[in-house]
């Protein structure tokens, strides 16, 4: 069993009778230790597929399991618990709290989790050496850069020890050096065994992963993966890859 | 999510947002302090209502007075013998549960008391016994009672109260020092009495310190015509001026100096003009009037010429008045702090509206609902809280405001109880407040949330 199961899923909105398919039947496994970007020009459904895969969102139809639980089956209560501890979320605008510091950053998910004081501090620090910024724990995220901003929302992605990290457009807001850093973060992150998926339109960027999927029009277009005999292959496949 | 991070966050969100904080708390205080001030204002009436309820005799004292003969006796009216010094000793006699029986006879229309040219404008004048001392509730101060001896030899002496004092011989604000007229005569219709004793001066509490304070103060010299306060009729205050009127002289001299007999009758008019009784207990008083009544009965020959008076009707309308001055200040106290709910229930939808984009990140890694909504449930709890404490500590300061503004006879009592109820009520004006803007940030959907500009 794969760590993610995506089968079938569509999300459809309506907006004033008209109906758009964000995702249109899409079916997708990911395996642990994978390292997979999806990409497609703006609008074709990538962030909407991210939200999906990382329980922040709901599919119209279809089901995911992620390290099998039933995500369209799960309480609320269950799904925040997923989010806490199975799944680190990097967003394209890091959305760090600009009240807390670096390190009350990092500890959130912690916080939530339930953790002692002490332990929250210890793996907050750990964390941020993951990243080389222990030096900046006691400063606001307003005072780093974007790219140490970033660096910042990985360690706090990463504080809880998830199945799998989900970036969407990690570097989007970046310039393309610090974005390349960032870059080479995950790529080492990878290294270390972390499931990564990442989501960006440059194909550059997405010529760093072994495997490649292209979204459009809320449909898979093209899948490239590795384990496939390196055979490019064109999607719609079928119900089990 | 733990009870201490959310109430540090709670703190750290009031922090950052000190005035606006303080503005909002504000509401809390003023409501909070001024429930206490009510709850203050009203205790020290109520302790000057129940003061004065002792000093009159207690609600154990039923005082027996002669009243018209029903109708259907009418015709017995040759018979009424209406009440005597008889009663007395049958009460004394017959009825267990009456401890204490004291007879009063006052004076038959107009009389003076003078000492040389000077004359108190009304006066309190009473034959008895010295039982009247402890039924009601007299002290002796200077000098003593007199006795069953100067009753029975019918002497012409008086105990008197103070302001009698300060009307015949000066009052000691504007003597300067006391004046004991021990063994000094005065005259009552043309009588020469001898004053054997005075009271001690009856007083509210309030009045006592007020008195106290300003006899510390340098005495200011007057100008123009002496003036004299007026006797105080609010709450229980003309207890206190009717008890220092008071003239006590044995009932014997009463009787045989002032009811003199007239052509048609060899012996003075026998009737008292009220008999004080004392029941053992006040919860026997139902009983003890019971017996008090059959008692009198049979001296009355059946007829029903007496009637009982007791302090029941006078304290059951203090209560009301205490209760309807709690209920209206309660409510008054209830609506600001009920308005210092509304600015926090505001100041929080502001503030969740600010962070949408927050909730949406805490969310986004985890935050349950609850998770949501306790941390802006105690975050208007905090606030509450606090507004709640800062109250309390100024409620001290408004009720000595509203004591200067307006200044009672009763001192101020802030309570214990007082403050708990206020300090709760605040807390959970708190947490009503923080109901609505914590079930709208908690239900936000993290998507939506984290899109939110
Ligand atoms: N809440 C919404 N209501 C209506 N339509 C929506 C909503 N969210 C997304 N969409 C639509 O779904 C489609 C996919 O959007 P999505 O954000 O997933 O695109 P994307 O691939 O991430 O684009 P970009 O590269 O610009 O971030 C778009 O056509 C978008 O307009
Ligand atoms: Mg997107």
């Amino acid at each position: 069993m794969a760590l993610v199961e995506l089968r079938n899923v569509s999300k459809i909105y309506h907006l004033g009778g008209e109906e758009i398919r964000a995702l249109d039947d899409v079916s997708l496994d990911i395996e642990a230790g994978e390292f997979i970007s999806i990409i497609g020009p703006s609008g074709s459904g990538k962030s909407t597929l991210m939200h999906i895969l990382g329980c922040l969102d709901t599919p119209t139809k279809g089901t995911i399991q992620i390290d099998g639980t039933m995500i369209q089956d799960a309480t609320a209560r269950q799904l925040a618990g997923i989010r806490n501890r199975k799944i680190g979320f990097v967003f394209q605008f890091f959305n760090l709290l600009p009240k807390l510091n670096v390190l009350q950053n990092v500890e959130l998910p912690m916080v939530y989790g339930g953790l002692s004081a002490r332990a929250r501090r210890d793996r907050a620090m750990r964390a941020l050496q993951m990243v080389d910024l222990e030096n900046r724990s006691k400063h606001r995220p307003m005072q780093l850069s974007g790219g140490q901003q970033q660096r910042v929302a990985i360690a706090r992605a990463l504080v809880n020890d998830p199945k799998i990290v989900f970036a969407d457009e990690p570097t989007g807001n970046l310039d393309s050096h610090t974005g390349e850093v960032i870059l080479e973060l995950l790529r080492k992150l990878s290294q270390e065994g972390r499931t990564i998926a990442l989501v960006t339109h440059d194909p550059e960027i997405a010529a760093v992963t072994p495997r490649r999927i292209e979204i459009r029009d809320g449909k898979i277009s093209r899948h490239i993966d590795p384990k496939l005999a390196g055979q490019p292959r064109v999607e719609p496949v079928g119900v089990s890859v | 999510m733990n009870l201490w991070s959310a109430i540090s966050i709670g703190l750290k969100e009031i922090w950052s947002h000190k005035f606006r904080s303080l503005l909002t708390m504000l509401g809390i205080i003023l409501g909070v302090s001024s429930l206490i001030a009510m709850s203050a204002l009203v205790q020290g009436m109520e302790n000057g209502m129940k003061e004065a309820l002792i000093a009159i005799g207690g609600m154990e004292k039923v005082r027996i007075e002669t009243q018209d003969i029903p109708a259907n006796q009418a015709h017995l009216t040759d018979d009424a013998v209406g009440c005597t010094i008889d009663d007395v000793y049958a009460l004394e006699r017959s009825a267990p549960l009456v401890k204490e029986v004291t007879p009063e006879m006052r004076p038959p229309g107009y009389y003076r008391v003078t000492h040389g040219a000077k004359m108190p404008d009304w006066v309190n004048l009473v034959g008895t016994w010295p039982s009247a001392l402890d039924m009601n509730d007299h002290v002796v101060q200077y000098g003593r009672m007199f006795n069953e001896i100067d009753d029975e030899a019918a002497r012409n002496v008086c105990v008197i109260g103070t302001y009698i004092r300060d009307e015949l011989f000066g009052a000691p604000e504007e003597v300067g020092h006391e004046i004991i007229p021990l063994g000094e005569t005065i005259n009552i219709n043309g009588e020469p009495f001898r004053i054997i004793g005075m009271f001690q001066r009856y007083e509210s509490e309030q009045d006592r310190k007020e008195r106290e304070l300003t006899k510390e103060q340098p005495k200011t010299v007057q100008t123009g015509p002496a003036r004299r306060r007026g006797h105080n009729h609010k709450g229980g205050g003309f207890v206190y001026g009717w008890k220092n009127r008071t003239i006590y002289i044995p009932l014997n001299t009463m009787w045989l100096r002032f009811r003199a007999a007239t052509g048609t009758n060899s012996v003075p008019d026998p009737h008292l003009s009220a008999l004080n009784i004392k029941v053992a207990s006040f919860d026997k008083l139902e009983p003890a009037l019971e017996q008090a009544r059959n008692v009198l009965m049979s001296t009355h020959k059946g007829i029903e010429d007496f009637a009982f008076r007791t302090q029941e009707d006078w304290a059951e309308n203090i209560q009301t008045a205490i209760r309807n001055a709690r209920l209206s200040g309660g409510f008054i106290a209830a609506i600001s702090l009920l308005v210092g709910g509304i600015g926090i229930m505001n100041i929080m939808l502001a503030s969740i509206t600010e962070r949408i984009r927050e909730i949406g990140i805490r969310k986004a890694i985890g935050a349950t609902y609850a998770g949501i909504f306790i941390q802006i449930l105690i975050e208007s709890l905090v606030i509450a809280v606090l507004g709640g404490l800062a109250g309390l500590a100024s409620s001290y300061a408004l009720v000595h405001l509203l004591q200067a503004m307006s200044p009672t006879e009763n001192t101020p009592v802030i309570t214990v109880t007082a403050m708990l109820v206020a300090f709760l009520f605040s807390a959970a004006v708190g947490v009503l407040a923080g109901l609505i803007p914590a079930f709208k940030a908690a239900r936000l959907d993290p998507i939506q949330a984290l899109r939110y500009d």
